[in-house]
């Protein structure tokens, strides 16, 4: 879509979020700059006069966020002062998270439930949330729960902004007729020819199109406002491209319904024409990038595994998970827990004699914060899946990858796999706990063609790389024969690939990854050994060994 | 507060709602866990099933939501005030990133600073008694909270001994787990204390997924109205639960069936005793709620997947899906 495409939509997203802030709960922004200063401002303008407006800092706490004792106020008063929550504050307006992709699940989880209840302990907490995600890598994202529920997701490009069109008229009907059969069927069958599992996203593409019926002043929503709804609504979310492409043929239908909803009855004969026309308008308008992931089957990958890892990421000694408050005395980084303090010495305020109004607080009352950060590990595989490799041994190489998995599933270690093969290395498996996607993955690994060693040994120290950046531990398992005959250019001369990968090994024995080197090769030669020994890594010829000794040796090489 | 949806109005997903009325039958059970993507209804049901629950009677100002007359020794009878309330049935979302004493209680700093005075405040567990506490997305949840939990909800009872402060209250609740398997599983010692545990989907029939949306859509535009029509349904669920709970006492578990729920267990590989004592449980609330008076093998052939799928060892070379396994075997001990 071109840049103005992409603004224009944006602009038409804040203002059905206006329309019904609370039913379609709000948006993505993504991407910084003017464009984006600008949207915001036509939301501000949209939205109804003095509504309330909020910002949430991604580091805000739970006092702040939903409201509870304001420590200040009963200090200095001597009675209890409580405070509403900025998202109590924020009911009937806007609330804005700047830096959205660094929000603390714990943080997002509870804005989500204050989403889902609509209050905060029986106060109406009702409001459109504005996530701005500054994030460049794919990775980089709002938390997934989040994110689910809010109806747009807009991607915006660098760019000038200009001033929308203004609006006609202003005033809006107040009642839009129910939907029709073949609205709800389009909507419905859009979802599921772009393979949208969640139930929700229907539902917001519908409110979407009521609330762009009332923008055009219309009581009944008609096909137009149906194709603005898929587009911002269901194109974002999109994780698979429908069966037919609609550039050989226009007029193919959607995949057909299964049999078995026979039952149905009328509604059932037309997957009609208005969802042909829908499913192709949202298709024109994504852009070129993701449609061609999204045809390449990665989509649906790609669009859940945003997830933000579930654990603790980065590593400092004064972030992680709270581990509570010890005595001592703050300064030089230890920062003085409050509340711990007071708790500390409530207790004593009578004997103290503190008069009504003030705490005495000592020395030995003083609580310092206590973190507790986890470097959890994670293995990178690389594994060689080249002809040479031999088929077998890639199996056993895979069956290995699956132990090892288990028991990363146990000790909730995360692994990723890089496969390289051809005249490439690929990563299969961006870092992950879960067993069901990283076999899925390994099943479809084929195996045949070069050994682009150096590739696979840069695509894994890469990986590393990026790993430890967000406060993990990574350790490579390399499984290869050790004979690269592909070089890093993709060239086919053994000497220069050779070389190619004992540099690329030497790159990793430099940054100090832990490492090992498995060697597959039926008749180990000396080139395993010496990439080893360049990578600094554990060396383990195991020529015979079946996936369960592989496993055994991978556990000792990690642990010694 | 918004109007909850109802809970007969919940297009399909079977499996679900028959595990959460069946842990409602027998909270015993230990709650049940919810695996699916999100925006499948997990949720929307268990919000739903406490909306349909009867208000409960709680004696007046207690914050430990004591019933009237009840047994249970309430850590601080002197806000009891004479009189009966009744309450909706409690439910309590868990955030994630709780900390320990959000979830227990912990010291009360306002009359800590206000009257230095050492009392207890109670935490999450203590507003979740009697009714469900939903923890959404329980695979991120910190393991040490997910232990508290699991061990509070087996034994109905929150123990407190921290800061000075030596509390022990009632703490008997649905437990409601739900999580997404593509973000990272749950340890398996975790999963196992789980009662139950079922797997969602979304519909993958288009009727289907236009009756939800058609439905989300009346409930969304005139929801009294929508409650109201779905009131009849609603009642009658209510009616079978609270018979179900009347008769669970006196449902009896042959011996026949509870030697077929042991082979069972034995045949699929679940460890350890939870497995077959948690088919038993519920197999007897699930006749309970049919109205059945004797468990027979064809409750336990319908709540077995739910109630071993989570407690097979896992092979990780099997593709075949636990639920297969389980049907199978099942299929098997029933024909011989």
């Amino acid at each position: 879509m071109s840049e103005a495409g992409a603004l224009d939509d944006a602009y038409l997203a804040v203002r059905l979020l206006a329309i019904d802030p609370v039913g379609l709960g709000g948006i993505i922004l993504r991407g910084r700059g003017e464009a984006r200063d600008a949207v915001l401002d036509v939301l501000r303008a949209s939205m109804p006069e003095g509504s309330p407006e909020r910002r949430l800092p991604t580091h805000i706490d739970d006092e702040r966020l939903l409201g509870g004792l304001d420590l200040t106020a009963t200090l200095a008063t001597g009675r209890t002062v409580s405070r509403a929550g900025v998202l109590v504050e924020a009911d009937g307006g806007l609330v804005v998270v700047p830096m959205a992709e660094r929000m603390a699940d714990g943080i997002a989880s509870r804005i989500t439930a204050v989403l889902d209840n609509g209050a905060v302990e029986g106060a109406a907490a009702q409001f459109a949330l504005v996530l701005l995600d500054d994030g460049i890598e794919a990775d980089e994202r709002p938390p997934v729960g989040l994110a689910e529920r809010l109806a747009f997701h807009v991607k915006l490009l660098e760019g000038r902004a200009y001033e929308p069109t203004p609006l006609g008229d202003p005033t809006f009907p107040t009642e839009v007729a129910p939907p029709s059969e073949s609205v709800l069927s389009a909507l419905v069958g859009t979802a599921e020819a772009l393979g949208i599992e969640s139930a929700r996203a229907p539902i917001f593409a519908l409110r979407a199109a009521r609330a762009s019926a009332m923008l055009a002043g219309r009581e009944t929503i008609i096909e137009d406002d149906v194709i603005i709804a898929a587009r911002l609504v269901l194109g974002p979310r999109a994780t698979r491209f429908p069966q037919a492409a609609p550039e050989e043929q226009p007029a193919e239908e959607p995949p057909p319904p299964p049999p078995e909803t026979e039952g149905a009855g009328e509604e059932q004969k037309e997957p009609g024409p208005m969802e042909d026309v829908v499913l192709e308008a949202v298709l024109a308008s994504l852009p070129k990038d993701v449609l061609a992931k999204i045809a390449s089957g990665g989509g649906r990958r790609t669009a859940v595994n945003r997830a933000r890892g579930a654990g603790e990421r980065r590593r400092s000694s004064q972030r992680g998970r709270p581990l509570g408050a010890r005595a001592g005395t703050p300064g030089g980084g230890l920062r003085l827990s409050l509340i711990d303090t007071l708790r500390a010495a409530a207790p004593w305020q009578k004997l103290r004699g503190g008069g009504v109004g003030q705490v005495r607080i000592r020395r030995d009352d003083l609580r310092i914060r206590r973190f507790e950060t986890r470097a959890e590990a994670t293995t990178i595989f690389a594994v060689d899946a080249s002809g040479s490799s031999a088929v077998a041994r890639l199996a056993e190489a895979k069956g290995a990858v699956e132990l090892l998995l288990t028991e990363a599933y146990v000790k909730r270690a995360q692994v990723a796999l890089v496969a390289f093969r051809g005249t490439g290395a690929e990563i299969l498996l961006a870092p992950t706990r879960s067993l069901a996607r990283a076999r899925r993955s390994l099943g479809d690994l084929p195996g045949g063609g070069g050994t682009p060693l150096a590739a696979g040994l840069t695509a894994a120290h890469d990986l590393a790389q990026a790993t430890k950046a967000r406060g993990r531990t990574p350790f490579i398992v390399v499984l290869t024969d050790g004979r690269a005959n592909i070089a890093a250019d993709g060239s086919m001369v053994r000497e220069v690939a050779q070389n190619d990968a004992e540099a690329a090994a030497r790159i990793i024995g430099q940054s100090g990854f832990a490492s090992a080197f498995v060697d597959i090769s039926p008749r180990p030669r000396s080139e395993g050994a010496e990439l080893a020994a360049l990578m600094g890594a554990r060396y383990l010829p195991l020529p015979r060994a079946d996936a369960a000794k592989m496993h055994a040796a991978v556990v000792a090489a990690q642990k010694g | 507060m918004k109007l909850s949806f109802p809970f007969s109005a919940i297009v399909g997903q079977d499996e679900m709602k028959l595990a959460l009325l069946i842990a409602a039958i027998d909270a015993r059970i230990g709650g049940v866990m919810v695996f699916g993507d999100r925006g499948t209804g997990k949720s929307t049901a268990v919000r739903a099933l406490a909306g349909l629950l009867p208000p409960i009677p709680v004696v007046d100002g207690c914050r430990y939501n004591c019933a009237p007359g009840g047994s249970a020794t309430c850590p601080a009878p002197e806000a009891h005030r004479p009189g009966k309330v009744t309450m909706p049935v409690p439910f309590v979302d868990l955030p994630l990133g709780a900390t320990e004493d959000r979830v227990v209680g912990a010291l009360d700093l306002e009359r800590a600073l206000g009257h230095g005075e050492k009392a207890f405040e109670p935490g999450l567990l203590a507003r979740a008694n009697r009714g469900f506490l939903y923890i959404d997305e329980v695979n991120l949840l910190e393991d040490h909270i997910v232990d508290l939990l699991l061990d509070v909800a087996a034994s109905g009872e929150n123990v407190v001994e921290r800061e000075g402060l030596s509390v022990r209250h009632a703490a008997r609740f649905v437990l409601v787990g739900s999580g997404n398997p593509e973000e990272g599983e749950l340890r398996p010692q975790l999963l196992d204390r789980f009662g139950l545990s079922v797997e969602v989907r979304t519909p993958q029939d288009l009727a289907q997924r236009i009756e939800i949306l058609k439905r989300c859509d009346a409930f969304e535009r005139e929801p009294e109205r929508f409650v109201d029509g779905w009131h009849k349904a609603e009642r009658k669920t209510l009616k079978k639960i609270a018979r179900g709970r009347e008769a669970l006492p006196s449902v009896t578990v042959p011996d026949a069936v509870l030697s077929l729920a042991s082979q069972l267990c034995i045949a699929v590989g679940a460890d350890g005793l939870r497995g077959e004592l948690t088919l038993m449980r519920s197999s007897r609330a699930l006749a309970a709620l049919e109205g059945d008076d004797v468990v027979g093998p064809k409750h336990l052939a319908r709540v077995a997947p739910m109630a071993l799928r989570h407690r097979l060892r896992r092979n990780v070379l099997d593709e075949t899906g636990s639920t297969v396994r389980i049907e199978r075997a099942v299929a098997e001990l029933l024909a011989a």
